[in-house]
């Protein structure tokens, strides 16, 4: 069928004549041959009539059977009596058969027809999937399409399909100017047929369009994965800030080795689940609004069960840190296992629907909502956090605890209320981390051990104590994560990637255990032990 | 060292040592070939007191020397892997598929033993390489870490880091150690099968003697003036080194002896059990091991071996009690001991020893001069 | 003076940190014949420093440091100069405080290397050795006491003692009286004096008790006075006291008064 003459466009078909050709056997198949070349939605509509078995033949007219009984002629126009009233069908009266072996083309054609699809992501389907199928005869319904529609998105899609079909033109002008084309657009779907014409093409020019075209779209692709891969990267160091500020204020201000920091976590991921539930049950018609109580609320939340903690073991525990470590971790276990009997061993977390999808950066690279929104959190959460600490009385009252308690207390501050909001402050980020967790992972029991390590080793590496050093630490650990993992390749680049990571970070350690950022004069030396 | 003073407290040591000894490796089994006590209780007694040779070496490594790993359970890996392979292959031929390759490669269509397999097949190779192995390793790493002056919290760390990276990579099919699901379905040892009586007893006692003598070895090398530099190293190490210690070379040694218990432990502990998987090395089991020896009260040996079979004991008579409750209680424990007893067990015992005595002296109406002992 | 005939020869010593000239071009010579040196200055001007220099805890850009006129001092770990027979004595008591004054003694003295101290069990430990220094500063009778429930001033000397028992060349005292109670710094004193009268130890201390080193001083012993990395006096106390640079330096005057 290629390159067959087809009717031409904007000529009005014979839709009654036709109609009759397809209504006799005799005379389908060639019916069905013109029919697909044709682009009318009439078309359309008499195809899947008589593929329903809703074409009948009404005296000498044919008529469409519709669901509500009423029949309209091939036209689309209802069908009257003599009287002028809406006619009915003889009781008796048979639909007009298909052809069994004509289905497949039938289906063929209407599913051409999916073009004009509400949906637009139905429309992109079908134009790829009419893109590929190398049928010149669908150029006319696809031309029609590209110049119906509205969705500029969309548009390029059906345009690019489009040009795709005008590669396997006989004519080279043609082809060499679709080469160029996909090579401007830098199209990546094009680029596998771009590699079989690459070894099947004869004419020269036309070859050495195409091996342009593929270097400037391979060139184009591989940025596009970098930028990919940088951004998995920064959104998984976001991740790592987030999970690891919490126990710099603990670990790092403090000095507490809190094995319980994971549970906080969770903690935050199941006040998530619960807001989500308690909204759904009650709030259905603004369930997404769900995550704006709940981001909140998990800080609250966990904060006030890092206060209690504290108030009640770990203020004992001061300057033990190896007992800290041990009774953490029986908290921890305490916790971890009270969720399992309460919650289950899985259960997930909605994210709200303004975090489905995500902006497409670049042509086929789409940075989910969801990650640009934790990177923002993450952000945020170390402003206030360094707003907080660096310049809110609040916040010196801290640093002077932290740096001096006995000086501190000297001078008039509660070192025991400081303790136990520095404290609720870790635990209150962490929460909040958890609660961040929720939207691109499960929220199970394990998720705080799972976390654990990788915020320890964040916080040592970054230099324990400097907020500056967590944040240097989560992302230059994040970015080489991921910048690493397409060089293993394979299935278990994630996994390798992190062993490779952590030897490195235990090779750094070795050079420099006090961490990333330099610490200076006699504190340092001190701190070094 | 027995400056003046000590010379009771030694009888009463060597006395308690005697009473272990013939309670654990002659009473026992005896009274299991009497019928008196079941052979599952021989087995689980079997088990901790495998995890108390760990324990041992953990509380030379930490309760000594101060010095925190949060990865023994490496070492403890290698020791129970290196003999799990050498039941693995000789058990080849008796298997599935009566080849000389274990079951679960053949699964994974690997058809020819990796090169690292080979030497398990001798037993002398397995024995050594789990005791040896490990604690070449350690000193290695001790090497790499003591000599540029990494301690406290950054060696824990540190410790901690390997610990995952060595589970994340034997998870891995790759590594041709059985993956998630570990090496399992071991039917014998030695020619003896694994599942009759007298060979779990004969497991039993050998763990059980060699428990009594890595004891008796580290009280040894406790008492000795190493061991007294092993103690100072924890208080105050810079202090030793201007006193002209070569405090590394000290570390590297109790860290390579304590390498070389874990993999004794492990070497012992997996022939008395069905199933060694990834999920006994890592970090939370090496967590876990330091729990026993606090819980048990560190720097005292009998502590570790308290800790260690006190909580193992614990977990498996909770988990069948109250296998929904069990971490809970666990714990709830663990909170309360340490905060009322941050000497563990054995603190506890002290301190009521020393109670009784103060109310022996007032009772007799003498003052005493109470000696506070400096937190 | 060239570097023979000296127990320490410190020249051109300079210690930076950050750009911070912590010891700028410093000069101090020990003859073996000198007993005691007392080190005197304000506070930054160096004289801890110094001490971390000679005991190998920190590394100088420049300069050249001797002991015994051959032996570099400069690149070794701290327990290697400890071995050659210089020891430190820190400001604050460092003495294990867990273990006994006897303990404490033990790991003082004796077997360092490490093979050698798994060969030593009790019996060997050289008691009567240990006994004596004990007595000489006065502690005899505290042999079995946890040294944790010392006094500062008792721990300080054990501390001493423990600098004693082997026999160093030489001491390295910072602040040894700090904290202390008038009769101990008196016993101090004649603790230093009957160890220069029986031991061949050469002692450096750094104090800012001036009636301390008033005392020390008495025997004619050489004061040094550092100010801001360098040496700014040198002599005999009385001497080095009137000294109108070390008058600004403290006092910030620049002309001695008519009755000083």
């Amino acid at each position: 069928m290629l390159g067959a003459a087809s009717a031409a466009p904007g000529a009005q078909p014979d839709l009654d004549k036709l109609a009759n050709e397809l209504a006799t056997p005799a005379t389908q198949k060639q019916a069905l041959d013109t029919l697909a070349e044709l682009d009318d939605s009439a078309v359309e509509v008499l195809l899947r009539a008589i593929k329903d078995g809703a074409l009948y033949r009404l005296g000498t007219r044919l008529v469409t059977l519709g669901d509500d009984g009423g029949l309209k002629t091939v036209n689309d126009k209802p069908v009257l009596d003599d009287k002028g009233q809406p006619a009915s069908l003889p009781d008796g009266s048979a639909p007009i058969p298909l052809g069994e072996e004509f289905f497949g083309v039938v289906q063929r054609i209407l599913e051409r027809f999916e073009i004009f699809s509400k949906d637009p992501s139905t429309r992109r389907a079908t134009a790829i999937k009419l893109g590929n199928s190398k049928d010149a005869a669908v150029v006319p319904i696809l031309t029609r399409a590209r110049d119906q529609e509205r969705d500029p998105a969309v548009k390029a899609v059906i345009a690019e399909q489009l040009a795709k079909l005008q590669l396997i033109s006989p004519d080279p002008v043609v082809r060499a100017a679709a080469v160029r084309q996909f090579g401007k657009a830098k199209s990546e779907t094009a680029l596998a047929q771009l590699r079989t014409m690459l070894t099947e093409e004869k004419d020269p020019a036309v070859q050495r369009a195409v091996r342009e075209a593929i270097e400037s779209i391979e060139s184009h692709v591989e940025l596009r994965n970098m930028v990919g891969y940088a951004f998995n990267g920064v959104s998984l160091g976001a991740v790592l800030l987030i999970m690891s500020l919490g126990l710099a204020v603990t670990f790092g201000l403090m000095g507490i080795i809190n094995m319980a920091h994971g549970e906080m976590l969770m903690v935050g991921s199941y006040t998530a689940y619960v807001i989500q539930e308690l909204f759904s049950q009650h709030f259905a018609a603004r369930q997404d609004y769900y995550f704006v109580v709940a981001l909140p609320l998990s800080f609250l939340v966990t904060g006030l069960v890092g206060f209690l903690l504290e108030a009640s073991v770990i203020r004992f525990l001061y300057g033990r840190p190896l007992e800290t470590l041990i009774v953490t971790w029986g908290i921890g276990m305490i916790f971890q296992q009270a969720a399992r009997l309460y919650f289950g061993d899985q259960t997930s977390v909605n994210s709200p629907t303004w975090f489905r999808g995500g902006i497409e950066a670049m042509p086929g690279l789409i940075l989910p909502w969801s990650r640009i929104f934790i990177v923002v959190l993450a952000l945020v959460v170390l402003g206030v956090l360094w707003w907080l600490l660096q310049r809110t009385y609040v916040g010196l009252r801290v640093r002077a605890v932290m740096q001096n308690r006995g000086m501190a207390s000297c001078v008039g501050v509660s070192t025991r209320r400081v303790d136990a909001m520095t404290f609720a402050l870790g635990t209150g980020l962490a929460g909040v981390a958890g609660c961040a967790l929720a939207l691109i992972g499960t929220v199970d029991p394990e998720v705080g051990k799972t976390y654990i390590v990788d915020a320890f080793m964040v916080v040592v590496l970054g230099g324990v104590g400097k907020l500056v050093g967590t944040v240097v630490a989560s992302f230059g650990i994040g970015i080489s994560n991921k910048l690493l993992e397409p060089s293993i390749g394979g299935t278990a680049a994630a996994v390798y990637a992190k062993v490779a990571i952590l030897v490195a970070v235990i090779l750094f350690l070795q050079w420099r255990p006090t961490g990333l950022v330099r610490q200076r004069g006699r504190a340092a030396a001190e701190a070094a032990g | 060292m027995s400056p003046d003073g000590r010379g009771s407290a030694w009888t009463t040591d060597r006395l308690a040592v005697g009473v272990f000894a013939i309670v654990f490796v002659v009473a026992l089994p005896i009274a299991n070939i009497a019928g008196l006590v079941s052979d599952y209780y021989l087995n689980l007694f079997g088990k901790y007191l495998a995890l108390a040779i760990l324990a041992l070496g953990m509380d030379l490594l930490w309760g000594y020397a101060g010095i925190l790993s949060l990865g023994q359970a490496i070492f403890f890996g290698i020791g129970a892997y290196a003999i799990r392979m050498f039941m693995m292959l000789e058990g080849g031929g008796k298997g599935v598929y009566g080849e000389p390759v274990p079951d679960f490669m053949i699964w994974n269509q690997v058809y020819q033993l990796p090169w690292f397999w080979k030497p398990f097949r001798y037993l002398p190779v397995a024995v050594a390489g789990a005791v040896l192995l490990p604690a070449l390793l350690a000193v290695l790493i001790g090497l790499l870490t003591f000599r540029r002056k990494l301690r406290g919290t950054y060696f824990a760390i540190l410790t901690q880091a390997i610990a995952f990276a060595v589970w994340l990579t034997i998870n891995r099919n790759e590594m041709k150690l059985g993956g998630t699901n570990g090496l399992t379905d071991f039917k014998s040892v030695l020619g003896f099968s694994l599942s009759g009586p007298a060979t779990q007893r004969a497991l039993y006692v050998v763990t059980a003697a060699v428990l009594m003598i890595a004891f008796a070895l580290s009280r040894r090398l406790v008492r000795s003036k190493t061991g007294l530099v092993l103690q100072a190293i924890r208080d105050n190490e810079r202090r030793l080194e201007f006193l002209g210690y070569n405090t590394a070379s000290f570390k590297i040694f109790v860290f390579g002896v304590a390498g070389g218990l874990a993999g004794l432990a492990g070497l012992l502990y997996a022939p008395q059990v069905g199933i060694i998987t990834p999920s006994q090395v890592g970090v939370l089991p090496s967590l876990e091991i330091v729990i026993w020896v606090a819980f048990g009260g560190r720097g005292t040996l009998w502590g570790a071996l308290l800790g260690a079979i006190s909580i193992n004991w614990l977990r498996s008579v909770l988990t069948g009690t109250y296998p929904k409750l069990w971490p809970i209680i666990l714990g709830g424990l663990f909170v309360t001991v340490v905060l009322l007893f941050p000497d563990g067990l054995m603190g506890a015992a002290a301190r009521l020893r020393r109670i009784a005595a103060e109310w022996r002296q007032r009772a007799s109406g003498v003052v005493a001069a109470v000696e506070e002992r400096p937190v | 003076m060239s570097a023979a005939e000296t127990l320490l020869y410190v020249e051109g010593l300079t210690v930076s940190f950050d750009g911070f000239r912590a010891l700028d071009s410093l000069n101090v010579i020990l003859d073996r014949t000198e007993r005691i040196r007392i080190l005197i200055g304000p506070n930054g001007a160096g004289k801890t420093t110094l001490f971390d220099v000679l005991t190998g805890s920190v590394t100088p850009i420049a300069g050249r440091v001797l002991f015994q006129d051959t032996i570099n001092m400069l690149g070794q770990s701290e327990h290697a100069i400890a071995n050659l027979g210089v020891i430190r004595k820190f400001q604050t008591p460092s003495v294990f405080p867990g273990h006994t004054v006897f303990e404490n003694m033990v790991l003082a003295g004796g077997q360092k290397r490490f093979g050698a101290t798994l060969r030593t069990r009790g019996r060997s430990v050289d008691r009567d050795r240990i006994h004596g220094v004990l007595a000489q500063v006065g502690l005899l009778d505290l042999t079995g006491a946890p040294a944790g429930t010392l006094s500062h001033g008792q721990k300080q000397w054990l501390e001493i003692a423990m600098l004693l028992v082997e026999d160093p060349m030489l001491l390295l005292l910072d602040e040894p009286v700090a904290g202390m109670t008038r009769p101990e710094r008196d016993r101090t004193a004649a603790l230093l004096e009957s160890i220069v009268d029986r031991t061949t130890c050469s002692i450096v201390l750094i104090e800012h008790d001036m009636q301390f080193v008033r005392q020390i001083a008495r025997r004619g012993h050489k004061v040094t006075v550092m100010h801001e990395g360098s040496v700014l006096s040198e002599g005999p106390l009385d001497r080095v006291q009137s000294d109108p640079r070390v008058l600004e330096a403290y006092l910030g005057r620049s002309r001695v008064p008519a009755d000083t």
